[in-house]
């Protein structure tokens, strides 16, 4: 082990690194973006859902009832159809993913104190949709039906206001805007330094091997050891830095702060990168090409959201795919980092984490650089 | 290892990859300071042998000795003592000019103190002064052949692999770098050089042709000449160049005849000029002129292949 082979090698790499402009901006602009996509976009799915209305009874009791929903902010009536097969025809074309249907009835029911019947059509191909419009209707449906009951018994001179008793907070208390930022913040910043960590060492490798500068190497007095130190160390510290910038960046756009201890949170990152760097060269031996290396790369990023927790809870999985994400690193790295940026949690508490990525990044570490060794001489 | 010890010594090196047999019981050695040519078409084992030779694969039998390290126990030493420079140019072309030698001056540990000097001392040599800071990717083949150089002898290695050098290059750069090694050679470091060019390897001291993974020849170009073409060669120019070609190829003592531009090389088991163009006249083709001529490599080697 030569300490001025390996700095020569590194020095190499950072020079070549910020020369590359496209890796530069994969480095500093896709885990931004990324926050912002999945950030956002995971919001949107949950409110402003395109709705028709077919309000056959058209009296002001159905079209309250109507206006109803597009306050709320989780449905936004986008047309008021005339026909059932109109509404239905909305849903097919994907115009609207809901229908609200106001029988012909309905204000007379209402105005005479009788129950009154609406029905509503939920496109159920997204079920994430499904759920929030028929969880909102539902509690949309009750609101009105209270209201509705204390007027008419206003009306009817029983006086009301006494007996006004219905508490409507609970539609504030449940915002899944807040809870699902907070949920994906954490796991996104993961997401974005394994793919980071896996990509930027499988291509350095791989590309030398493209280029023919490997095969110089080889004849050089360059270890295995040295080569691979020196072209994962820069990487290190590019995915440090990184995740440093996403950190800010859910501070500032989505008011997600670290409650935890910042320090910690990076001595159990550690071992989760250098594990993610263990599958990079990994990859870089078995790639013969840049495009294969990152085909590789997606392909190792899948079981990391599938399976890992990443957007639906491991408790819901079938036991063998429970048990498959013990084997995956971004398992334990969630529960590091929600435990640590959510619950304020630390080493203490984390540590059989912290065990279990340290192991899953020694054995990637060994195979790869063992793998790697073999492949070049 | 003293002054008159051979560079390079290889005794019965034997390459097996599963069936097949890349390089078959090779012998030879190369003197200290001598440029060496290892001549053969592409796939006859030269990549092959060199590889064994800068200790990154391990023969299958057979024993070698470079710079007096041995081959399959001591790789590491070959590795830090022998410059290699490859038909690929293995330079990293979104580094500078500059950046380049330092890298490779970082990878063979030339100390600190020397470094500048010796930075300068290489652009110098590859006429690359003013231009330290472009890109290698912006400069011609030629430059980079010549940077590809500077960067495989910074660390003033006394033995230099060249696998292909000139491969892809222009005539004139091929002909400049040629004169760089020849002066190379002249302070003592020793050049072994693979090649599919023929002109090339008559740059070399010595040239060993290899075919098939067989050594099939192994002397000086002037020997080769001299003594490995079985009988003589003449140039023959006739006005029906066509019908003159059908005629020598007839004569089962008449050998090799092939076409280089107007003239018909042939190489004639015994006789003269006068018993050459008695044949053609025999054969009824006027007014031919038939000279004597020295043979190329290229004529020797066709004649070896052919065999």
């Amino acid at each position: 082990m030569s300490l001025a082979r390996l700095w020569a090698i590194m020095r190499k790499e950072l020079i070549q690194v910020r020369r590359d402009r496209v890796t530069l901006a994969l480095i500093i602009g896709v885990p931004v973006i990324e926050l912002l996509m999945f950030g956002y976009a995971l919001n949107a799915v949950t409110d402003h859902i395109a709705t028709v209305v077919f309000d056959e009874s058209s009296t002001a009791a159905s079209r309250t009832f109507a206006q109803a929903f597009d306050n709320t902010g989780y449905f936004t009536i986008r047309r008021w159809v005339g026909s059932r097969e109109e509404a239905m025809h909305a849903i097919d074309s994907a115009e609207a993913r809901v229908a609200l249907i106001i029988p012909g009835d309905f204000g007379d029911r209402v105005l005479g104190g009788r129950s009154a019947t609406a029905q509503l059509i939920v496109d159920g191909s997204d079920p994430a949709v499904a759920q929030t419009a028929m969880f909102s209707g539902g509690l949309i449906a009750q609101v009105q039906s209270s209201t509705v009951t204390l007027e008419t018994l206003n009306r009817a001179g029983q006086g009301g206001s006494s007996r006004g008793g219905i508490d409507l907070r609970p539609v504030v208390l449940y915002n899944p805007r807040m809870l699902s930022v907070k949920f994906m913040v954490p796991a996104l910043i993961g997401l974005v330094l394994q793919m980071q960590a896996v990509l930027l060492t499988a291509l350095a490798v791989v590309r030398e091997r493209e280029r023919g500068t490997l095969e110089q190497l080889i004849v050089s007095p360059v270890r295995p050891t040295e080569l691979m130190l020196g072209k994962t160390l820069p990487n290190v510290v590019l995915c440090l830095a990184s995740t440093v910038l996403t950190l800010v960046v859910a501070r500032v756009l989505f008011n997600v702060p670290v409650v935890g201890s910042v320090f910690e949170l990076f001595v159990l990152t550690l071992p989760f990168l250098l594990g993610s760097l263990g599958i990079g060269l990994a990859i870089s031996v078995a790639a013969t090409n840049q495009a294969q290396a990152l085909q590789m790369t997606m392909f190792t990023l899948l079981p990391s959201i599938l399976l890992s927790g990443f957007l639906y809870a491991r408790e819901g999985m079938p036991q063998i795919f429970q048990w498959l994400s013990l084997g995956i690193p971004m398992t334990y790295y969630l529960q590091v980092l929600r435990g640590v940026i959510l619950k304020g949690v630390g080493v203490a508490e984390l540590w059989p984490q912290g065990l279990a990525l340290t192991i899953f990044a020694t054995v990637t570490l060994a195979v790869s650089i063992s793998r790697f060794r073999k492949t070049i001489e | 290892m003293t002054a008159d010890a051979p560079a390079i010594e290889v005794h019965h090196l034997t390459k097996r990859f599963g069936e097949r047999v890349a390089v078959s019981d090779v012998s030879f050695s190369v003197r200290s300071g001598e440029v060496f040519a290892f001549l053969g078409p592409n796939g006859s084992g030269k990549s092959t042998t060199i590889r064994m030779l800068c200790g990154i694969l391990a023969p299958t039998s057979g024993t070698g000795q470079v710079l007096g390290y041995d081959i399959v126990r001591e790789p590491e030493r070959i590795k830090q003592r022998i410059g290699y420079m490859s038909q690929r140019f293995s330079l990293y072309e979104d580094l500078t000019v500059r950046e380049n030698l330092e890298f490779y001056a970082g990878i063979y540990e030339v100390p600190r103190g020397v470094l500048g000097a010796r930075v300068t001392e290489l652009v110098a040599m590859a006429g690359l002064q003013g231009r330290e800071d472009q890109l290698a990717a912006h400069l011609s083949g030629g430059w980079k052949q010549r940077l590809a150089l500077g960067c495989a002898i910074v660390h003033r290695p006394p033995l230099l692999f060249l696998d292909e050098p000139t491969a892809g290059v222009d005539p004139v750069s091929r002909r400049e770098f040629w004169t760089m090694i020849h002066e190379l050679a002249a302070t003592g470091v020793t050049v072994f050089a693979t090649t599919h060019y023929l002109d090339e390897a008559e740059h070399a001291a010595r040239v060993a042709m290899i075919h098939d993974g067989i050594l099939t020849a192994l002397a000086t170009p002037a020997d080769f000449k001299a003594n490995f073409l079985r009988g003589r060669l003449f140039a023959v120019r006739s006005a029906d160049t066509l019908r003159t070609l059908a005629a020598l190829q007839q004569r089962p003592d008449i050998s090799d005849v092939s076409l280089y531009g107007d003239a018909i090389h042939a190489l004639m088991a015994a006789g003269d000029e006068h018993a050459l163009a008695e044949v053609l006249a025999a054969a009824g083709i006027e007014g031919a002129t038939v000279e004597p001529i020295l043979p190329s490599l290229e004529d020797v080697f066709i004649s070896l292949m052919k065999r």
